[in-house]
């Protein structure tokens, strides 16, 4: 069932203003790094990319630790079971070799940050220096250094699948196309780097561990597993956390050694990394290759598709999603939103002598939809069509559609979104526009991506890349308490989504009070349930679903009380604004009554009714897909090869619009951070593995002067595959923007013959193609 | 990305502070204005100059005025006292037209114009257009003060002629006859970003033609300078997209690009193209 979007008649679909805010905007947000500390933490690092390690020497009456001192504590060892993966480890401290520059060798203890820093430098490292890798294609050459012993040839994945009729297919089209396209390596780059601050509890003897982390229950779960603890001596608080961006999903080896710290010394430590840290040795995101082949009838529709994806995945795997997030991520879901029953795929992840690799806000998809929109655009030159027509022949129109590699898209609206964004678009004019002003040597170019999104998706679908540590449910344990106020404490753990603001929106209209009344409370393992965190563009679609779970059976509890005091039937009764009423008569009760008569009068009833008003529930759904289409309008200075944005428009379907304004905001960071990948943020080793952007001199990422206003255009499909019908929105940005604006680039310079398929597409870059493609016409 | 440890000094003279930087600058002293340049190389651990010699206290340094037809910029004037004009006339209206290039509001607040041309950045454009306007710099010390011409002021990658126990107290700035033309293009990554390339460029239109034609490239090479070459392929001549073009590529011809992980030479050649022929144009 597809519409426009629907007028809100509770507080679902109302753009609330968010409950979070007040908090952070006058700057009494709580984070990690305002805890006071015993000890602060300085990690002296690796200056070289690979080598043996020969001797740490600390200054004189300097506190230090190294991986000797850490022999009891765990590597960290993601694991996979399936796909050629091979496991590989990392100690929390370097022990006998370093792997990339800026690994942690050793943390010098001091009583104030400032201290640490000035010590740390005068650490005398020692490294017998051995000869690098840093490119993913040299990784994998015959006789390449081996960055573990282990992974012969540098692969850690090595993942193929091919339907059974893709030879076939593709030996009988007609018509080919194919292109190489690479991503350039990103940081996600959150406001607030990363941080931890572990306190040892005297009285309850265990440790406290604040840390900036988008999964507290699972870092409290691998870190006291690394440092052989029972879970149940640590806890973990994710205080506010300013942005993740997926960096702080993955285990931080820091982390775990500001808690060993801690229990050992049994004192308070704390860690902040600065930014050069973060730009240096921070989990580094998007560095990849594809190759893709395209094989098509004569009315372009797409028969079968072929892959090649080379992702490098730095020095070590991440936890919990491992080395094989990125390729097997690639490898399921390059066809995008298109209708093409013939696949083949190989891919491989590799590791270099760089920072290791996490995921980052889309994770492959930003680097596929580059890839297989560029390929269409690239068709549709071939067929001599235009880019929304190629589209049409080939979106997925009908669904539930189980893809070729065997994913089943929910309802959604591919076509009609992109017709949308077509007509807000206004092609015909644009391209009166252009013609005229390439009369006058200015080159304009629209460019456009479809795509969809697998969002909010549960256990099977990450079981099914065999991942030893499987996410997927949420659980929410909502209560009322005597005076009537609601509280749902939640397993997943927001970074500044405004989750907190949607829940209460949910909740409030399942149990007839305001939002004010629910309070959320969330990042905490003492005091909420077991859960795993935000990631996935999933947590309003499963703890959303959770909480309208939790919320019902409450609800129910509720009505089944007030149905027993006031006398009527369970059907009649009508819970709203914090009411409970007979319908059509005017014997009422208040909620907080009934909250009360639930704990102190519980004698009042006739039935029989547990006491107190808490009910837990868990979510685990299939997935659901939203859907965008993204068009860019951009201008090319061919003289300098700059790039300027003239409007960026986003059509959307993401379901069941719970609060607008958030949705809205996150789709205007998502594209901004999309513009970036495309055009502005790279970062660059040198041959020996020397990291050349250090500093915010060096690693670009674009400014509000950057980022053009955003238009925005809202469709509302409403699926069975969510209970709250809401989809996730959190990657979409990022994922359709690179797409759009290099496709826009490509047909600003189509009068030149060039083709721009590397991203970000700096002006150097796109003043080197040019250069190129006139030295080959004279 | 603290700065490594150092001793500070908020001289209130100007006397007192050159006594106290001809004792510590043999031990790396340095003078400390706007800090915008110097605090993050010192944050980087970059420079961990031993002593600071804050400039900041000292009124007479905040001096801007007119004088002997010449703009007189002391050291305290900060980037921001540009964004209007400080005098009538095409000098001031360059000035601030330049000005909105150099970084963001709050450096420009602090920032200032002098610690610009010490610090002579290679991309910095006060450097590129007192090159152009072939401006004076007054360097004082226990020694006494001296002044020494734009031309023989900037000697490389953040290297000039000023000693290491000067101060740099002002630099003047010629008047421009009300009928100069002046014009600026640079090209930059992002809005307020150091620039790649830029050109200052100015001249007069005598009967039609180019009289005393100035062309100053910056953040192409390890200074900023004026090209010779270019302002010969203007001179005497009328402005016409042919002679702009002409000069345009004779100063990429002459130019010896920098070059970076992110800026290849002949890049940076097609971008002193772009910039000095843009320029020229916004002078018309
Ligand atoms: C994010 C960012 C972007 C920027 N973008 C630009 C830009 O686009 N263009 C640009 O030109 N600049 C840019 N800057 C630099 C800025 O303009 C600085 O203000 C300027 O370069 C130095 O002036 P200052 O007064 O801040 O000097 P300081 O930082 O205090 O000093 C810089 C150096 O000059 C020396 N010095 C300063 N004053 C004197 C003096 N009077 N006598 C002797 N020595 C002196 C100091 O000892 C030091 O070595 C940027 C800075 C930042 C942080």
């Amino acid at each position: 069932m597809s519409a426009g979007v629907a007028v809100p008649t509770g507080w679902v679909g109302r753009s609330l203003r968010r409950i979070e805010d007040p908090a952070l905007v006058r700057g009494s947000g709580r984070f990690t790094s305002d805890l006071p500390a015993a000890l602060w933490v300085r990690f002296v690092r690796s200056p070289v990319a690979a080598g043996k390690i020969l001797r740490i020497v600390a200054p004189p009456g300097a506190r230090m630790v190294t991986a000797a001192d850490l022999a009891a504590v765990g590597p960290i060892r993601p694991m996979l079971h399936k796909f050629n993966y091979v496991p590989i480890e990392q100690r929390v401290l370097a022990a006998d070799v370093v792997r990339f520059v800026g690994e942690p060798l050793a943390a010098i203890l001091a009583p104030s940050r400032e201290e640490a820093e000035d010590l740390a430098e005068r650490v005398h490292v020692e490294i017998d220096a051995t000869s690098a890798i840093v490119d993913a294609y040299a990784a994998i050459a015959a006789g390449a250094p081996l960055v573990h012993a282990q992974a012969r040839g540098n692969i850690i994945v090595d993942a193929r699948v091919a339907t059974p009729g893709f030879a076939a297919a593709s030996a009988a089209a007609r018509h080919r196309v194919r292109l190489r396209i690479r991503s350039r390596r990103q940081n996600a780059l959150p406001l607030e780097p990363r941080a931890a601050h572990a306190a040892w509890d005297p009285v309850e003897r265990r440790i406290i561990l604040h840390c900036s982390t988008q999964m507290p229950h699972l870092m409290r779960t691998i870190i006291a597993q690394l440092i052989g603890m029972a879970e149940s001596g640590l806890r973990v608080i994710a205080p506010d956390v300013g942005g993740g961006f997926g960096q702080k999903m993955s285990l931080a080896a820091e982390y775990v050694v500001v808690a060993w710290l801690a229990r050992s010394l049994r004192t308070s430590v704390a860690w902040t990394e600065d930014r050069r840290e973060n730009l240096i040795a921070s989990f580094h995101a998007r560095d990849q290759h594809i190759d893709l082949e395209g094989m098509f009838d004569d009315a372009a529709r797409l028969v079968a598709l072929r892959a090649d994806v080379l992702a490098n995945v730095g020095a070590y795997a991440c936890y919990p999603t491992t080395g094989a997030v990125e390729a097997l991520m690639a490898m399921a879901e390059m066809p995008g939103p298109y209708d093409v029953r013939d696949y083949s795929c190989t891919a491989r992840g590799v590791l270099t002598h760089t920072c290791p690799m996490a995921p980052y806000r889309g994770v492959s998809r930003p680097v596929i939809t580059f890839a297989i929109e560029r390929l269409m655009d690239k068709a549709a030159a071939a067929f001599g069509i235009d880019a929304p027509t190629i589209r049409r022949r080939n979106l997925v129109r009908a669904f539930p559609y189980t893809t070729a590699t065997g994913l089943v898209f929910d309802e959604a609206s591919y076509v009609e979104t992109m017709d949308a964004a077509v007509l807000a678009a206004d092609l015909p004019a644009f391209r009166a526009r252009q013609a005229a002003a390439r009369l006058q040597g200015r080159y304009l170019g629209i460019g456009m991506s479809t795509f969809c999104e697998r969002t909010g998706y549960g256990t099977p679908a990450f079981a099914a890349r065999g991942m030893d540590v499987t996410p997927g449910w949420e659980t929410v344990v909502l209560g009322i308490d005597p005076s009537g106020c609601v509280e749902a404490r939640i397993g997943s753990s927001p970074h500044g989504q405004g989750l907190r603001t949607a829940l209460s929106q949910i909740i409030a209209d399942e149990l007839g009070v305001s939002p004010e009344r629910v309070t959320v409370v969330h990042g905490d393992t003492d005091r909420t349930p077991y859960g795993w965190g935000t990631f996935a563009s999933r947590s309003l679609v499963i703890a959303g679903g959770a909480a309208l779970m939790a919320a019902r059976k409450v609800r129910a509890k509720l009505i089944g009380m007030a149905a027993d005091l006031l006398e009527a039937a369970p059907e009649d009764i009508v819970l709203g604004d914090g009411v409970a009423r007979v319908s059509g008569t005017d014997r009422a009760m208040a909620i907080d009554a009934l909250a009360r008569a639930a704990y102190h009068q519980t004698h009042r009833f006739k039935g029989t009714f547990a006491p107190g008003l808490a009910e837990s529930a868990t979510y685990d759904p299939p997935g659901t897909f939203s859907n965008a289409c993204h068009i860019a309008l951009v201008e090319v200075d061919i003289e300098t090869g700059r790039v300027g944005i003239e409007k960026f428009l986003v059509a959307e379907d993401a379901g069941r619009l719970i609060n607008p304004m958030i949705v809205d905001g996150q789709i205007h960071g998502g594209v901004a951070q999309g513009i970036a990948n495309a055009l502005y943020e790279e970062v660059i080793y040198d041959a020996g593995g020397d990291i050349l952007t250090a500093t915010l001199a060096d690693y670009l990422p674009p400014t509000a002067r950057e980022i053009p206003p955003i238009a925005l255009h809202h469709r509302e499909t409403l699926t069975e595959a969510s209970l709250t019908k809401a989809k996730g929105v959190g990657e979409g940005g990022t994922i359709g923007a690179p797409a759009a604006l290099i496709n826009a680039v490509n047909d600003a310079l189509a009068p030149f013959g060039v083709s721009i398929d590397e991203i970000p597409a700096t002006p150097q870059r796109i003043r080197d193609a040019l250069r190129a493609a006139a030295a080959a016409k004279a | 990305m603290k700065p490594a440890p150092f001793q500070y000094h908020a001289p209130r003279s100007l006397q007192e502070a050159v006594a106290i930087l001809a004792q510590v600058a043999p031990a790396d002293g340095r003078v400390l204005a706007g800090g915008q340049s110097l605090v993050p190389i010192m944050a980087f651990r970059l420079a961990r100059p031993s002593h600071l010699v804050d400039i900041n206290g000292i009124e007479a340094l905040a001096r801007l005025a007119v004088e002997n037809g010449k703009l007189c910029i002391g050291a305290c004037v900060r980037h921001a006292a540009f964004e209007r004009p400080v005098v009538e006339g095409p000098l001031g209206r360059l000035l601030a037209m330049v000005v909105r290039h150099i970084a963001h509001s709050p450096i420009r607040a602090r920032g200032t114009f002098c610690g610009s041309i010490a610090h002579a950045d290679p991309a910095s454009e006060w450097c590129a257009l007192v090159a152009a306007l072939d401006g004076e710099i007054v360097a004082t010390s226990v020694r006494g003060a001296r002044v020494i011409a734009a031309g023989q002021f900037f000697a490389g990658i953040m290297a000039t002629a000023l000693a290491e126990d000067e101060v740099l107290t002002e630099v003047r700035l010629p008047l421009l006859a009300p009928d100069t033309r002046c014009g600026f293009y640079e090209f930059n990554r992002r809005a307020g970003d150091f620039a790649l390339a830029m050109a200052v460029v100015h001249f007069r239109l005598v009967e039609g033609r180019m009289f005393k034609p100035r062309v100053a490239i910056g953040g192409a090479e390890t200074h900023p300078r004026r090209v010779a070459a270019a302002e010969a392929a203007l001179a005497a001549n009328a402005p016409s997209p042919r002679v702009f073009a002409d000069a345009a590529a004779r100063a990429a011809r002459d130019v010896e690009p920098l070059e970076d992980a992110q800026t290849n030479a002949q890049y940076r050649r097609e971008l002193v193209v772009a910039v000095t022929r843009r320029a020229l144009e916004a002078a018309l």
